[in-house]
């Protein structure tokens, strides 16, 4: 196929619609665990009863899962001779026909004049990040993130005398937990942490939110880091916070970590707190044959 | 089911404890940033001017033993020019921290909705007036607008949609009570609970 007219306009404007309007399954079965481990009539309960029905509602109406649409965060891989120019136009015009399907909010403020854009494009919006790669196809992972949780996300410069947390991973640990008893229910939790171990300031925030598009029930290859995902994981839930802060076992519904290469002199830890809604949403384009194939998950 | 329906009486109010669920019911309106600021410059801190003066006398019926919903509604028009909310999810409302008691005070409100608790000073009033705060689902969007039953009308449409004052009927609206009219906050009990917790955790 020619790479040169390929448009792919529509499959971005679907690729939205999905990621707004339907809670990926991994998200649904952990929310749907969560409701039978709190107490039956406890208002921990009753707020998940109230999310996944929330959620079962959007989906029939193809309506946004949440008013907030967020940051629309897309991760794309393409081989070589595609334009990734062009690609960024066809993903701005996606997030411009969305807007106006109502499937996104009008969420990009001029932050000098305070306007809004109405359509999801500006500076810098919607986020995109293209890798290259061998396979003759496109793939694009896409996340919304949004803004309340976005506020409660942080990054820990460790030491961190306060938290006794040294350069090590028992140090992560410390500021990490720290981190979910700051949010304390402002970021509508159950929360899925995404924590990134390194880097500089901007790569290690990038880091913590690609770990927002795992699976919720994978395995990190680093044995290490695996051990640390689950006894985070496990002690979040021992705080107690609990769904919207109401008190509960379900604080966290997930912890996924990844490393970075460091400066010598700086070890940050950046968490990317997400809310319940960790609305994301993936699909393939094959470009070997006459026409695209497009399959969506 | 435990139900509550406006206009609500004070005792109530004070049978409500931090904790409890409750599914309200009735007529309440929505305010956020616009609106709060617009009635203590306008209405509180100032005389009421002839030219204000209808809204004024509304808002004083509608908000008496009555409610506000901290919220930005997506709100659809009708062809007939009527309207209905397509997603009403509440917004934070420690933004509204600075006017919040002196509308409760004011206008006797008996209850804000909002999402992540408010502070002391809304705290103190909810113990005088009597009033509570009531929690909402974060990110409930589309089933709490499933709730509104019926938009009756709006006010200052010129604050822009999310911003104006809608004057909704909700039927079982579900909402947490956070901050009672006894003087206990959930979000204060709850961090210092889990404040204890971590102590134990990295000690
Ligand atoms: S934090 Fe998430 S669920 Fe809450 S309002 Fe924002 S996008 Fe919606």
């Amino acid at each position: 196929m020619d790479y040169k007219t390929l448009d792919l306009t529509d499959q971005f404007v679907e690729l939205i619609r999905r990621a707004a309007t339907q809670l990926p399954a991994d998200m649904r079965q952990g929310l749907h665990q969560a409701k039978g481990n709190e107490a039956p009539g406890s208002a921990a309960e009753g707020a998940l009863d109230t999310i996944l029905l929330n959620v079962d509602i959007a989906e029939k109406n193809s309506t946004p899962i949440c008013q907030d649409t967020g940051t629309p965060i897309f991760e794309v891989k393409y081989p070589v001779g595609v334009s990734t120019r062009k690609l960024a136009d066809q993903i701005r015009a996606a997030a411009a026909a969305a807007t106006k399907n109502n499937y996104l909010r009008p969420n990009a403020v001029d932050s000098l004049t305070g306007k809004n854009s109405g359509d999801n494009t500006g500076e810098d919006f919607p986020t995109m990040h293209f890798h290259e790669w061998d396979e003759d196809a496109i793939h694009v992972d896409l996340l919304l993130k949004g803004g309340g949780c976005e506020n409660v996300s942080t990054q820990y410069k460790l030491p961190d005398g306060d938290l006794g947390a040294g350069r090590d991973l028992e140090g992560v640990r410390r500021v990490v937990l720290d981190a979910v008893y700051q949010a304390q229910g402002r970021g509508c939790g159950p929360a899925v942490l995404g924590v990134a171990i390194g880097g500089d300031r901007g790569s290690g925030y990038l880091k913590s939110k690609q770990q927002l598009f795992r699976q919720l029930d994978d395995t990190n290859p680093d044995p290490q880091l695996a051990a640390l995902e689950e006894r985070i994981f496990e002690e979040a839930n021992q705080m107690g916070i609990g769904p919207m802060g109401f008190g509960g076992n379900t604080t966290a519904l997930g912890v996924k970590i990844a490393a970075q290469h460091r400066l010598p002199a700086s070890y940050f830890v950046s968490v990317a707190y997400m809310c319940w809604a960790n609305r994301r949403a993936s699909m393939d384009i094959q470009l070997g044959g006459e026409e695209v194939e497009v399959s969506y998950a | 089911m435990p139900k509550l329906t406006t206009p609500i009486s004070d005792e109530e109010i004070r049978s409500l404890k931090a904790g409890d669920t409750v599914y309200l019911n009735g007529i309440i309106v929505t305010g956020r940033d616009a609106a709060h600021k617009f009635m203590i410059e306008h209405f509180i801190k100032k005389p009421v001017q002839p030219d204000e003066q209808e809204l004024y006398d509304d808002l004083k019926e509608l908000l008496d033993g009555g409610v506000i919903y901290h919220c930005g509604p997506v709100v659809k028009t009708h062809d007939d020019g009527s309207y209905s909310f397509v997603a009403a999810g509440p917004t934070t409302s420690i933004r509204e921290e600075v006017y919040q008691a002196d509308v409760i005070r004011h206008f006797n409100l008996k209850g804000v909705i909002g999402k992540g608790g408010m502070g002391g000073n809304t705290l103190k009033a909810c113990a005088e007036q009597p009033a509570v705060y009531l929690h909402a689902i974060g990110g409930a969007a589309s089933y709490i607008a499933q709730s509104v039953k019926e938009v009756l009308g709006v006010y200052k449409l010129e604050f822009g949609v999310p911003e104006a004052m809608w004057v909704i009927r909700v039927e079982d609206f579900p909402v947490v009570v956070t901050m009672d009219s006894h003087g206990t906050s959930l979000h204060d009990t709850i961090q210092a609970q889990s404040k204890e917790v971590l102590v134990g955790l990295i000690s």
